[in-house]
C-alpha cells in the first residue's frame, strides 16, 4: 500500500508535467491540423533557459526561492515563446498551402536543428542545476516504507492545475479564446469575419511554447539534470498523452498526461524499468489503431 | 513601386530579424555553460559570437530582401563584401563564424543572380536543342553514373578512406531507394525505417555467429525477416492518416530499438554483437590469413594481400545490391501495383472508388521497402563486423528520409545526388562534426519551404501513348 | 427511349443514414434500371451525395438494403468500399473532381484498369519477368484507354499531367476513368457542375452514348435541369432526406410536391392557392 501510494504521488507529478507539454501539441493540432514535431525541443529549450535563469539568479545573489522561481518562470516563458513564434514563422507558415506531409517533414527538420543548436551552443554533456526546492512532508509510513510528498511535487501539481484552469478560462471566455476556437472550426469563415488568422495561429504557438517552458522549468527542478536530448522522449510521450486524451481537447491533454504518467511510473515500479518507454510507445500504437480520436475527442467523419 | 521607398521597409525587416535572433540567442548562446570540476556549472560568455552572428543575420536578411526585391546589384555588392569579410583573416571569436559569414554571402549572391540563371536555364530548356538534350541527358546521366561507379575502385585515388566513404554513400543510396518505395512512390511517411535495417543487421549477426551461416545464405533470409516485420507492423497501422502513420512508425522504430537494447539474452544488449564474419567469395575469405580449411582471397587469386581488397569486394556487393533495388523500382513502377502506389499517394479516396484495395497495396509497398532495408542491414553487419543498438537510432530514419525528400520524392537519380550531398560532403569536411546534423535539420526545413519537390522535380510517366519527342 | 422495362439494376430499399442525432436520409427507396439514366435531384442539402456515398461504400448505412444485380446479387451495404468497385463493379465520380493530378491522362486511365492488370501480371510476378502474357494485357489496356480518349477528345493530351487539363476536360476524363473499370453501374456526382452550355451538351451526348454503347445503368446527381430533363429516363426527387417523387422526367416536373420543394411553399400560385 505504501509503495503504491508513493508511486501514485510520483505518477501524478510526472503526469502534470506531461500534461503541460501535451497542451501545446493539442492546441496546435486543433487549429492547423498538424503535429508540431519540434514541440518537444521547445520544452527542452525551456528547461535550458530555466537552468541559465537560475544560475543568473544565484550570480545576482537572489536568495529567496519564490522570487527566483517567479523571475525564472517569466524569463523562460517569455523567451521560449519567442522560439515558438519564430519556428511557426520560419518552418510552418510558408507551408500552409503545401502538400500534406510538407509541414511534418519541416517539423522533423526543425526538431533536429534545435537539438543540435542547443548541443553546439551548450555542449553535449548533461547539465545539473535548478534544485532549489527541497524538503517535503511524510504522509504516512507502512511496511517500513515512508510515503513522502515533497514540496516541489505539490508546487508542480498546483502550478499545473492553476495554469490549466487559467487556460480553460482563456479559451472559453476571452475574445482571444473565441477567435482561436473560431479558427479551429472554420478558418476561412473566421478570416471572412475579420479574425486575424495569422496572428491567432502565432498566438497558439506562443501559448503552447510558454506552457512547455513551465514544464521545462519544473522538469529541471524535479530531476536536477537536463541535456539536449530530453525533448525527444518527453515530446513523444506528451504527444501520446495528447492523442490518448483526444487530440484537440484541452482537458483531454491533461487527462492523457495523467494517464501516461501513471502508466510509465507504475510499469517501471511493478514490471520493469527498462521497458517503461516501450509501454508508453505501445500505448501510443494501440490508441492510434483502435481509438484514434482518443478518450475525449470527437470522431471525424470523412468528407467525400 | 519605386525601389527607393522600399529600402526603409527592408531595413526595418532586417532589424526585426536581427532583433528576434538576438532574443533567441541571448541566453542559449550568450550564457554558454561549462562544467568545471569542483565548482559545478559556470558561465563562459559567448556574447561576442552572438553579436557577430546577429550582425551577419542583419546584413544577410537585408541582402536577401534586396535581391528578392529586384535591387540585384546592391545585393551582389553586399554579398561580395560579406564574402571577403568572411574569408579574410579577420579575428573572429570562432572559425564557425567565418563559415557563417561566407554562407550568408553565398546565399545572397545566389539569390541575386538566380533570376538571370533561371531565365537562361528556361531558355535552354525550351529550345529545340534543349528539349532533345534534356531527354537524352537524363538517360545518359544515369548511364555515366553507373559506369563511373563501376570503375571507381580501379582509379588511382581510390584509397582506403575514399573507398570507405564510397561504401557508406552507397549504403545510404540503397536505403534511400528502399525508403523511396514507401515514401516517394506510395506516399507513406515511415519514420521507423531504421527498424527494418536493424532487423536485417541482427538477423545476419545472429545467424552467422550462432549458426555459422554464410552471408549469401542469410541475405535472402534477412530480407524475408524484415519484410515479415514490415507486414506485421504495417498491417494494423496503414489505414491511419499521414501524420498519425508517421508517429506510429516512429513509435515502432523506437520499440524495436528498445527491445534490441534490453533483450540481452537474444541480442547481447548494449554490448552489441561482435566477431561477425564478412562475406566470402566462393568460400575465399578476405583477410590476411584464413581459418583452417579455408583459403584467403589473395591465395586463391595468387596475388599479394592488401587491406583494400576487402573494401573493394564490399563496394561491389553494395553496388550490386543497390542496383538491384533500383532496377526493381524502375520495373515495378511500370506494373499495376507500382502505379497503384503512386495513385494512392495522389488520392486514396479515388483509388478506393476504382476498386483498389488501399490496405493491401500500401502493405505491399511497406513490406518491399522493409525487405530492401533488411538486405542493407545484413550488408552493414557484414561490413562493420560489429553492431550495437546505437547504430539504429531514430536520427538514422530522419537522415534517410532527408535523402529521399531532398532528392525529390520518387526520383532515383535524386536519391543518389542527395546521398552524395548529405553524406559525402560532411565527411570531406571532417572538422564540421556537430554542424553536420545541424545542417541536415536546416536543409530539411529549407527544402520544404523553398523546393518541396526536391532536387529532381520532374516525374517520368510510367507509360506513354505517344513516343517521346513526337509533336503532342 | 426503350421501354422494355428490364429488372432493376440497383435497388435501394429503406435507406436511412443517421450521423449522431442528425438524420441525413430517412427511409428512401428507389430503383435504377440497366440501360437507363436515373437522375437524383433535389434542393441543396437534400441528402443526394449521402445516398451516393452509401451506395459506393463511403458511408455505412444505418438502415437499409442496397442490392446490385449483376452476375449475382451484391448487397452493397455489407461490402467494403473498394470491393464495391472491384466485385460489384459500381464506379463513381466525385463532386470535386478527384483525378490523380500528378499522373498523366493515360496513367489515370491505366490505374482504373488496375484489377484486371493485376490478375494478368500474376500479382506482379509475370510483370517483373517481362512475360508476354502481361505485356499483351498491358497493350490491350492501353488500347482501351486510347478508345476512351478518342471518345472524349483527349488523345493529344494523353501524356500530359492530368492536373494541367482545363476543367471541362478533367470532368470528361474522370468519367472516362470510371468507365475504364468496365462497371455495371456508373454513378456521377454533379458531372455538369461548372460546365458552360456547350460543354453540358457534350456531356449529354457522352452520357447518352455510354447508355447506348456500353448499355450499363447510370445514376446521376444533378442540379442542371437541362441535363436532367433531356437525357434521364427516370428521376428521383429528394428533399430534406426524404423521397418526394419518382418517375419519368415529365411527370416529376409537374409534380406539385416537387415544385414546392424547389420554389418554396406559400408565395406562388398553385392549384390550391
Amino acid at each position: 500500500m505504501a509503495y503504491f501510494s508513493q508511486q501514485l504521488i510520483n505518477a501524478i507529478t510526472l503526469g502534470a508535467i506531461y500534461g503541460l507539454i501535451a497542451i501545446g501539441y493539442t492546441m496546435v493540432y486543433g487549429i492547423i491540423g498538424m503535429i508540431n514535431f519540434a514541440h518537444g525541443e521547445i520544452f527542452m529549450i525551456g528547461a535550458f533557459l530555466a537552468l541559465i535563469g537560475f544560475m543568473i539568479c544565484t550570480m545576482l545573489g537572489i536568495g529567496s526561492a519564490p522570487v527566483a522561481i517567479l523571475l525564472v518562470l517569466l524569463m523562460a516563458m517569455a523567451f521560449t515563446a519567442v522560439y515558438g513564434w519564430a519556428i511557426e514563422r520560419v518552418a510552418y507558415r510558408p507551408l500552409r498551402g503545401s502538400f500534406r506531409l510538407a509541414p511534418l517533414i519541416s517539423a522533423i527538420g526543425m526538431s533536429v536543428t534545435l537539438q543540435n543548436y542547443v548541443q553546439l551552443a551548450q555542449g553535449a554533456r548533461p547539465k545539473p542545476g535548478g534544485q532549489i526546492i527541497s524538503g517535503g512532508y511524510n504522509l504516512f509510513s507502512a511496511d517500513g516504507f515512508d510515503v513522502r510528498v515533497t514540496w516541489l511535487q505539490i508546487i508542480i501539481v498546483v502550478v499545473t492545475v492553476v495554469l490549466m484552469a487559467g487556460f480553460t478560462w482563456l479559451i472559453a471566455r476571452t475574445p482571444l479564446g473565441r477567435q482561436q476556437r473560431a479558427c479551429e472550426q472554420d478558418m476561412k469563415m473566421a478570416a471572412l469575419l475579420g479574425v486575424n488568422v495569422d496572428r491567432t495561429i502565432s498566438l497558439t504557438f506562443v501559448m503552447g511554447a510558454a506552457l512547455a517552458a513551465v514544464a521545462g522549468m519544473l522538469f529541471l527542478m524535479y530531476y536536477g539534470v537536463i541535456d539536449f536530448f530530453i525533448g525527444f522522449l518527453a515530446g513523444i510521450k506528451a504527444f501520446t498523452a495528447a492523442v490518448l486524451g483526444g487530440i484537440g481537447s484541452l482537458p483531454g491533454a491533461m487527462l492523457g498526461g495523467l494517464l501516461i504518467g501513471l502508466i510509465e511510473v507504475f510499469w517501471a515500479g511493478y514490471f520493469s524499468s527498462e521497458y517503461k518507454d516501450v509501454a508508453v510507445f505501445g500505448i501510443l500504437v494501440l490508441v492510434l489503431i483502435f481509438r484514434p480520436t482518443g478518450l475525449l475527442g470527437k470522431p471525424e467523419i470523412e468528407k467525400v | 513601386m519605386t525601389t527607393a521607398a522600399r529600402l526603409p521597409f527592408m531595413l526595418k525587416d532586417a532589424a526585426l530579424t536581427a532583433f528576434v535572433s538576438a532574443a533567441l540567442g541571448i541566453f542559449i548562446i550568450g550564457f554558454h555553460t561549462v562544467d568545471v570540476s569542483g565548482k559545478g556549472l559556470v558561465f563562459d560568455y559567448w556574447f561576442e559570437d552572438l553579436a557577430v552572428a546577429v550582425i551577419v543575420i542583419f546584413f544577410g536578411r537585408l541582402g536577401l530582401s534586396m535581391a528578392a526585391g529586384g535591387r540585384r546589384w546592391p545585393a551582389l555588392v553586399l554579398g561580395v563584401a560579406l564574402g571577403v569579410a568572411g574569408a579574410s583573416p579577420l579575428r573572429l571569436p570562432s572559425t564557425f563564424l567565418h563559415w557563417f559569414i561566407v554562407i550568408a554571402a553565398v546565399l545572397i549572391i545566389v539569390r541575386a543572380i538566380w533570376p538571370w540563371v533561371d531565365v537562361e536555364l528556361a531558355r535552354m530548356r525550351h529550345s529545340t536543342h534543349g528539349v532533345a538534350a534534356g531527354r537524352a541527358g537524363a538517360k545518359w546521366f544515369g548511364a555515366i553514373l553507373l559506369v563511373a561507379a563501376a570503375i571507381m575502385p580501379l582509379m588511382p585515388f581510390a584509397d582506403q578512406k575514399t573507398m570507405d566513404l564510397a561504401v557508406l554513400i552507397l549504403t545510404y543510396v540503397m536505403l534511400g531507394w528502399g525508403l523511396n518505395i514507401v515514401v516517394g512512390l506510395a506516399g507513406l511517411l515511415d519514420l521507423g525505417y531504421v527498424a527494418f535495417y536493424a532487423v536485417g543487421a541482427y538477423s545476419y549477426a545472429l545467424l552467422s555467429t550462432q549458426w555459422g551461416l554464410s552471408f549469401w545464405v542469410v541475405l535472402p533470409i534477412a530480407g524475408m525477416m524484415a519484410a515479415t516485420f514490415g507486414v506485421l507492423l504495417g498491417f494494423p497501422v496503414l489505414r491511419l492518416r499521414g501524420d498519425y502513420l508517421a508517429i506510429v512508425t516512429l513509435g515502432f522504430g523506437e520499440i524495436i530499438r528498445l527491445v534490441i537494447l534490453n533483450w540481452v539474452d537474444l541480442t547481447n544488449g548494449p554490448a552489441g554483437i561482435g566477431g561477425i564474419p564478412g562475406p566470402t567469395l566462393w568460400g575465399a575469405v578476405f583477410a590476411e590469413t584464413a581459418p583452417p580449411g579455408k583459403q584467403t582471397f589473395a591465395e586463391m587469386m595468387g596475388i599479394p594481400f592488401t587491406g583494400n581488397q576487402r573494401l573493394v569486394f564490399l563496394y561491389y556487393i553494395i553496388l550490386v545490391l543497390a542496383l538491384i533495388t533500383n532496377f526493381f523500382t524502375q520495373r515495378i513502377r511500370r506494373l499495376p501495383v507500382g502505379r497503384a502506389w503512386e495513385a494512392l499517394r495522389e488520392d486514396e479516396t479515388a483509388c478506393r472508388a476504382l476498386g483498389i484495395n488501399p490496405t493491401n497495396t500500401k502493405l505491399t509497398a511497406f513490406a518491399i521497402g522493409a525487405m530492401f532495408a533488411g538486405f542493407a542491414g545484413s550488408f552493414f553487419a557484414a561490413k562493420q563486423r560489429f553492431i550495437s543498438p546505437e547504430s539504429f537510432v531514430f536520427i538514422e530514419s530522419a537522415i534517410i528520409l532527408a535523402i529521399v525528400v531532398l532528392g525529390g520524392m520518387g526520383s532515383q537519380i535524386g536519391v543518389v545526388l542527395a546521398s552524395v550531398l548529405l553524406i559525402g560532403l560532411p565527411e570531406w569536411f571532417r572538422d564540421l562534426g556537430g554542424y553536420r546534423m545541424l545542417a541536415f535539420g536546416m536543409a530539411m526545413v529549407l527544402i520544404m519551404v523553398f523546393r518541396p519537390r526536391g532536387l529532381i522535380a520532374h516525374r517520368e510517366p510510367s507509360v506513354r501513348l505517344h513516343p517521346v519527342g513526337s509533336k503532342t | 427511349m426503350t421501354s422494355s422495362s428490364p429488372g432493376p439494376l440497383i435497388e435501394v430499399e429503406h435507406l436511412t443514414m443517421r450521423f449522431g442525432g442528425l438524420v441525413a436520409i430517412d427511409d428512401v427507396s428507389f430503383t435504377g434500371r440497366p440501360r437507363e439514366i436515373t437522375a437524383i435531384i433535389g434542393p441543396n442539402g437534400a441528402g443526394k451525395t449521402t445516398v451516393f456515398n452509401c451506395i459506393t461504400g463511403f458511408y455505412k448505412p444505418t438502415i437499409g438494403r442496397l442490392t446490385l444485380r449483376g452476375d449475382q446479387e451484391y448487397l452493397l451495404e455489407r461490402m467494403l468500399g473498394h470491393e464495391i468497385g472491384q466485385r460489384a463493379r459500381v464506379a463513381r465520380t466525385f463532386q470535386n473532381i478527384r483525378l490523380f493530378p500528378g499522373m498523366t491522362v493515360l496513367e489515370n486511365l491505366m490505374v482504373a484498369q488496375h484489377n484486371k492488370l493485376m490478375t494478368a501480371s500474376g500479382l506482379s510476378v509475370y510483370g517483373l519477368l517481362g512475360l508476354a502474357r502481361f505485356r499483351n494485357a498491358e497493350a490491350a489496356a492501353v488500347e482501351m484507354a486510347r478508345g476512351w480518349l478518342e471518345r472524349i477528345g483527349l488523345v493529344a493530351d494523353a501524356d500530359r499531367p492530368a492536373g494541367e487539363l482545363p476543367y471541362g476536360a478533367q470532368r470528361r476524363l474522370e468519367i472516362a476513368r470510371a468507365m475504364c473499370t468496365e462497371p455495371r453501374l456508373l454513378c456521377l456526382d454533379e458531372p455538369a457542375a461548372g460546365l458552360n452550355p456547350r460543354e453540358s451538351t457534350e456531356l449529354n451526348a457522352l452520357l447518352v452514348s455510354i447508355r447506348e454503347r456500353e448499355q450499363i445503368g447510370i445514376l446521376l446527381i444533378e442540379h442542371d435541369m437541362s441535363v436532367v430533363m433531356k437525357i434521364s429516363d427516370h428521376v428521383v426527387v429528394l428533399d430534406y432526406g426524404r423521397k418526394i417523387a419518382e418517375g419519368p422526367p415529365a411527370e416529376v416536373q409537374r409534380d406539385p410536391a416537387v415544385i414546392r420543394a424547389y420554389l418554396g411553399a406559400g408565395d406562388e400560385a398553385g392549384p390550391d392557392a
